[in-house]
């Protein structure tokens, strides 16, 4: 698959070599943040390093939207996913959005999708956990 | 009795919740400063400072509520902070009256939100793009309400729900219809709730899904309404009647909290950890504890939320609010009543309105004022309210020893 007609859909999501989601980590006490910060919101140090957030994790919470503002398309499921001890929010994908698929404490894992494709051809991925 | 500087509601007053069509925001803010004055028994000569909130409405509602009221030029604080607006007016004016400065505030919170639609969510639908363009502190390319989880109220209420239940155990979607269903039962008793029927378990678990777990009947009503509070320091209330020392209410606490730094709240919104903050310094202040609380009115704006309220102002053991609930404790004929008023789900959140009407509840029942629902002796109360971004709010109100 080439990255020439593919971007990921936030600047934390990396395609190559596979998906991934990348965190700014503060050098000081390990805290992460999936946008830039002045300072560390925890600590208040300002060094900052990219760290890989693991693409497995276990479903922490979650819930099945079925009424969302104008344009968003229901039913979803967002979901509060535990990535090694990082907190990562998403949406379940690759699975019947009901209680009898989802549950609290199922591992799941990251996966992509398209969300649709410019005027140039180029396509936005995002990332979404299905079950794994 | 009283210390000089204590700090004590004076007046109190909440407006029927519900639809007023007829009536702007102005009309209804202006309503409940009159109410207010009327049963503090003083004027807006009396009054140093006024603090009002309205997140919804056009700016300035201090201002333009003087116009309609007294325009006596004291200093008018225009406040603004989520659904704790009305909390952080009152916390204002206790603040100017606590630092000397004055000796008699006015706080007012009044929302118009009758018909309004989901409240929350951000996503609007966005034009297609020609080209992608990245936007925001995450450099999307679209909105992520929707596709990177929900920014919706009820979503994100559902998620801090169920993320107590991952925790503890316990929970499922029939414990929180249960909540619901007690809220409803409650507010039957009150005439200024926005609805007053009962609902079946039946019925709040088959209404219309919103964000699983929580249907219709377990979110907050949008309504219209208004609440304001005359507070007054010690000193100065001994200069007034007895009727007015005997009928004011003590508060023994009042608390605001921001969420400080947790590992998750940059995707779920730690509303745990800045309300057991606030409950420690309140029941610190106050030299109270929970065991010593009548009745409670916490922010139940989903019944998923109001499961977590339980704990985090532990009202019982730390992961034992299911079986709080499930004792009994919280009906208001339960070891520790909470939301007898109906809570927001029943009695409606017109929202800088609500962290003053839920203090005007605990009044009632602390001055033996409540009528059919009145919590027999009840002396001592506790009023919680929580504002996404986030901001807590807890005020402990004391029945007059006088
Ligand atoms: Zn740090």
């Amino acid at each position: 698959m080439s990255t020439a007609t593919q971007i990921p859909f936030v600047e934390y999501l990396v395609l190559e070599p596979e998906p991934h989601l990348v965190a700014q980590e503060c050098t000081s006490c390990g805290a992460r943040y999936f946008d830039r910060r002045n300072a560390c919101a925890g600590c208040f140090a300002t060094d900052f390093t990219p760290v890989e957030i693991a693409t497995e994790g276990t479903l922490r919470a979650f819930s099945i939207v079925t009424f969302a503002a104008p344009g968003v398309a229901v039913p979803f499921v967002a979901a509060v996913i535990d990535c090694g001890g990082t907190s990562v929010r998403a949406n379940i994908i690759n699975c019947p959005p009901d209680p009898e698929h989802v549950s609290l404490g199922m591992k799941v894992r990251l996966a992509t999708t398209v969300v649709g494709t410019d005027a140039a051809g180029v396509e936005a991925v995002n990332y979404g956990f299905e079950p794994a | 009795m009283s210390r000089s500087d204590d700090i004590w509601i004076l007046g109190i007053h909440m407006t029927k919740f519900g639809k007023h069509p007829n009536l702007d925001v102005v009309d209804l803010g202006a309503q409940a400063i009159q109410g207010a004055l009327a049963d503090a028994g003083v004027t807006m000569a009396d009054i140093g400072i006024l603090a009002a909130g309205n997140l919804l409405g056009s700016g300035s509602i201090a201002q333009q509520l003087q116009k309609q009221v007294g325009q006596t030029g004291i200093p008018a604080y225009n406040v603004s902070n989520a659904c704790a607006t009305g909390a952080t007016a009152l916390r204002t004016a206790i603040m100017a009256v606590k630092a000397g400065e004055v000796d008699m505030g006015l706080a007012v919170g009044v929302e118009k939100l009758a018909g309004a639609g989901l409240l929350g969510a951000g996503g609007r639908a966005k034009a297609d793009e020609s080209e992608w363009a990245r936007n925001g502190r995450f450099g999307a390319v679209g909105p992520v309400d929707g596709r990177i989880g929900t920014e919706s109220m009820p979503g994100v209420f559902a998620q801090i729900g169920m993320e107590y239940g991952h925790k503890y155990g316990g929970t499922s979607f029939e414990l929180f219809a249960k909540i619901s269903e007690k809220n409803h039962g409650h507010s039957t008793l009150n005439p200024l709730a926005a609805y007053n029927k009962a609902m079946s378990l039946d019925q709040i678990m088959n209404d219309v899904m919103i964000a699983y777990p929580n249907t219709r009947p377990m979110c907050s009503a949008n309504c219209d309404g208004a609440a304001a509070a005359v507070v007054v320091n010690g000193e100065k209330l001994k200069t007034l009647s007895l009727e007015q020392q005997r009928r004011a209410v003590k508060v023994s606490a009042s608390i605001l909290t921001s969420d400080p730094w947790q590992e998750a709240c940059q995707v779920l919104p730690d509303v745990n950890t800045l309300t057991r903050n606030a409950a420690n310094q309140a029941y610190e202040q106050a030299g109270v504890g929970p065991n010593d609380l009548d009745l409670v009115e916490l922010h139940d704006c989903f019944a998923t939320a109001e499961l977590v309220h339980y704990d985090n102002l532990m009202l019982c053991e730390e992961g034992g609010a299911v079986d709080f609930f499930e004792s009994g404790a919280p009906y208001r004929d339960g070891r520790l009543p909470v939301n007898v008023s109906g809570g927001l789900q029943s009695k409606g959140h017109p929202i800088s309105a609500t962290g003053i009407a839920n203090i005007w509840e605990v009044c009632q029942h602390v001055r033996g004022e409540a009528g059919d629902r009145q919590i027999e002796g009840a002396k001592v109360g506790l009023a919680h309210v929580i504002g996404l971004a986030s901001a807590c709010g807890i005020h402990i109100l004391e029945r007059s020893a006088a």
